[in-house]
């Protein structure tokens, strides 16, 4: 709420322009931080500005979302899928309250999204009028910063803070809350050349000295092991972390968002570590010397107890939020900074030592605790064979959205990631419904990419009326339903730590496939092996959105498995 | 990482926008920081407020709260005084009952305390004293005799002396 009354923009030079209404304000911020494609759903608030945007349609798309939600959520998978900023919309109070559980999703997963509410007009506001929310009183604690913007002069200068706020330094959510009136007006103020913020100034590259003791510190270790985190990624810092581990002969372990920020298929990647994470993952962090934490905030689910969690290790930690450092573990060399930037300045003090025996060791269990091995199952089909077959049938290709609990697990074990920006999830909010729409995000974000949606039947039904947004706007998105009539991470849970007292647990599902093709979709369902591929062959080549609902195996649990409150010294590995 | 709950002192500069005082708050609410008082006004500079805020917690807890302080957009910058040479001072206004034949006796004290007798009726006194936290809250035991009918205090705010050394880096993000 930081926009004030009756203050006009400073620092701009350009001459006094034809007057813009604050729609129309609002429309040029989002060319001028290249935003083509935004998501949202009108109201009497924000009618204003649609009258905006219907004057840009050529230049900016506006995708009708059928719930508020998934316009958030949409506009996450755009924004990590171009590494622009995403654009979600609303109407004030119901509309505005719908966004907000995406606001908290970006600021978990630090995605750049900027909102655009509509407010009640300004001489309504503070009086119950109708659709009426105090919505950025309700933002301040998930988002980065937000506005209520009472002066249209303000909002071209509020536009591009807004912009800049999301997508520097950290990237997360702003909110910008615009009265209904404030659209109407006209302002001849423009945005100020350069966003002159005091108190925000990100870092650039780490402290010199630190980078040298960091490097120190790596050269001097027998078994140090890199945690590759979503900073690689938001940073675009894949090929100095490629270089980094080739050059120092240091394995890669990565977190959740930080799959596919090493390519997979790389003799030193050793997968994802964590609660689900793969057996030889968690194993290398009991043994480690030197933990190399690359923008990564150390996770509960990550790291599970911290005290197991690499004891005695020595720990780098580079990242561009220096309230992250020493959050969760006493840090040796704290490094505050771009990671690209750092990196660079990091790459040629790291001397190319050999860790044969260090690697020996990890191979070794990487050999002796094969943790994706898909079981024999003659009587169902896995879900980790759905993913398997999609990594297969994509040639691991496509770009992969999972949703949460077991199906987003599954899809981030059983198929391997070579790139940045390959596989997208809801990690540290963990919001059941993120998939459907935010894989509309990612197919819009580049349209030549296939995109594979992975969910499962509990997530799917919280915002499925998105089939329709799919049929609507031709959005062409395949969606694999690991369908195993389960809230299934709850399921497995209950089995494991209530002793099979299964509350809650069980979906009455409908039939998916007749759902998706009453929406205009193409739907198949089948519970059988053989068609499993061949529908999942399919809706590769079919031209069009597809929906496949895939019966799987009712109680297949996830594995390895650390049980909450333990460590890494407690892996549970699949029985089988 | 086990210390001894203390207070710690940090005075923050931040912008004199509407709503500054909502997101510092929410901050310390949300991270479970626990604010012992928070006292705000005019900075030296137009469009600025200056926080005092005293945390309790452990050194750790308490840098901890900074660097989330510090990412707050409209927070310029923040200082911990906690152990640095600084002025403290709070004001108390103190309600205290008293008969027409205890007056001199409160007065006593008060004066001996060097505050200040500021209203007068017939059945109390108002006493007002400043002074670092330590000094009210002792003017307060010694005059437990008394019964003390309405105590506002204002929290508690530092100001670093100039041989405080170089000031602590604007942590950046």
């Amino acid at each position: 709420m930081s926009a004030i009354n009756g203050r006009s923009s400073n620092g701009s030079t350009a001459a006094p322009k034809t007057p813009r209404t604050g729609g129309e304000v609002v429309c040029d911020a989002m060319l001028a931080a290249g935003v083509d494609v935004i998501f949202g759903m009108p109201g009497g608030a924000s009618l204003p500005f649609y009258d905006s945007l219907y004057m840009y349609q050529d230049r900016i798309r506006h995708v009708l979302i059928r719930h508020e939600q998934a316009a958030g959520f949409a506009a996450n998978g755009y924004a990590r899928a171009t590494g622009k900023v995403g654009v979600a919309t609303s109407t004030s109070g119901p509309g505005a309250t719908n966004l907000v559980t995406c606001m908290a999703n970006d600021i978990m997963d630090s995605v750049g999204v900027v909102y655009i509410t509509g407010q009640v007009a300004r001489p309504a506001i503070g009086s119950d009028a109708f659709q009426e929310a105090d919505v950025t009183g309700i933002s301040i604690p998930i988002t980065k910063h937000s506005y209520l913007v009472m002066d249209v002069d303000d909002l071209p200068r509020v536009m591009s803070e807004a912009f800049h706020l999301a997508s520097t330094g950290r990237p997360g959510p702003v909110h910008v809350d615009i009265p209904k009136d404030v659209f109407l007006e006209t302002t001849t103020e423009t945005a100020p050349d350069q966003v002159n913020l005091r108190g925000y100034r990100p870092s650039k590259v780490g402290n010199a000295r630190m980078v040298r003791k960091a490097a120190e510190v790596i050269n001097a270790s027998e078994r140090p092991i890199i945690m590759a985190g979503h900073g690689i990624d938001i940073s675009g810092a894949a090929e100095e972390l490629l270089q980094l581990a080739t050059r120092g002969n240091i394995p890669v372990v990565s977190t959740l968002h930080g799959v596919g920020t090493f390519p997979e298929t790389h003799p030193l990647s050793f997968g994802m570590l964590g609660m689900h994470g793969l057996a030889y993952a968690n194993f290398s962090m009991r043994q480690t010397d030197c933990i190399i934490g690359l923008g990564t905030r150390f996770d509960d689910r990550a790291v599970g107890k911290e005290d197991e969690f690499g004891p005695g290790a020595k720990v780098v930690h580079i990242d561009i939020d220096p309230a992250e450092i020493g959050k969760v573990l006493e840090t040796d060399v704290p490094i505050v900074g771009d990671l690209k930037l750092t990196l660079q300045k990091l790459l040629p003090l790291i001397e190319d030592r050999d860790r044969t025996s260090w690697l020996d060791q990890m191979n070794g269990w990487r050999r002796d605790h094969p943790s994706l091995k898909i079981p024999d199952s003659p009587d169902s089909v896995l879900p980790q064979e759905v993913v398997r077959a999609i990594y297969d049938i994509s040639g691991g290709e496509a770009r992969v959205i999972a949703d949460v609990g077991q199906n987003q697990m599954w899809a981030a074990q059983h198929y391997w990631y070579e790139r940045p920006r390959m596989f997208f999830s809801a990690g540290g909010l963990g919001p059941m419904g993120y998939a459907l729409p935010a894989a509309m995000g990612v197919k819009l974000a580049d349209e030549k990419q296939d995109v594979w949606c992975v969910t499962g039947d509990g997530g799917l039904l919280i915002n499925i009326q998105e089939f329709n947004t799919l049929a609507a706007e031709g959005i062409n998105v395949k969606v694999a339903v690991l369908n195993n009539a389960h809230l299934g991470m709850i399921r497995q849970w209950q089995e494991f730590f209530y002793e099979g007292r299964y509350m809650g647990a069980f979906l009455d599902n409908p039939d998916f496939a007749k759902v998706a093709q009453a929406f205009g979709l193409h739907g198949v369902g089948t519970s059988s092996r053989d068609e499993m591929h061949d529908a999942i062959a399919m809706a590769h080549e079919y031209d069009g959105p597809v929906v496949l609902d895939l019966h799987v195996d009712r109680v297949e649990n996830v594995y390895p498995m650390i049980v909450p409150g333990t460590g890494v010294n407690s892996v549970i590995e699949d029985p089988r | 990482m086990n210390e001894a709950p203390e207070t710690h002192m940090l005075v923050a500069t931040v912008a004199d926008h509407p709503g500054v005082l909502t997101r510092v708050a929410s901050l310390f609410r949300r991270r479970g920081f626990n604010i012992a008082s928070l006292a705000v006004g005019h900075s030296e500079e137009p469009g600025y407020s200056r926080m005092t805020i005293a945390v309790e917690g452990s050194a750790e807890e308490v840098k901890q709260c900074e660097k989330q302080l510090y990412k707050l957009v409209e927070v310029v910058s923040v200082r911990n005084l906690t152990g640095a040479p600084a002025v403290t001072r709070e004001l108390a206004m103190i309600k205290v009952r008293v008969k027409s034949n205890e007056r001199l006796g409160l007065a006593e004290i008060t004066d001996i305390f060097r505050g200040e007798i500021v209203d007068v009726s017939k059945t109390s006194m108002i006493v007002q004293m400043t002074g670092a936290q330590s000094k009210i809250d002792r003017f307060l035991d010694v005059i437990t005799e008394y019964p003390i009918e309405e105590i506002s205090r204002t929290g508690v705010i530092a100001i670093a002396r100039d041989d405080v050394g170089p000031r602590n880096g604007r942590a950046r993000g």
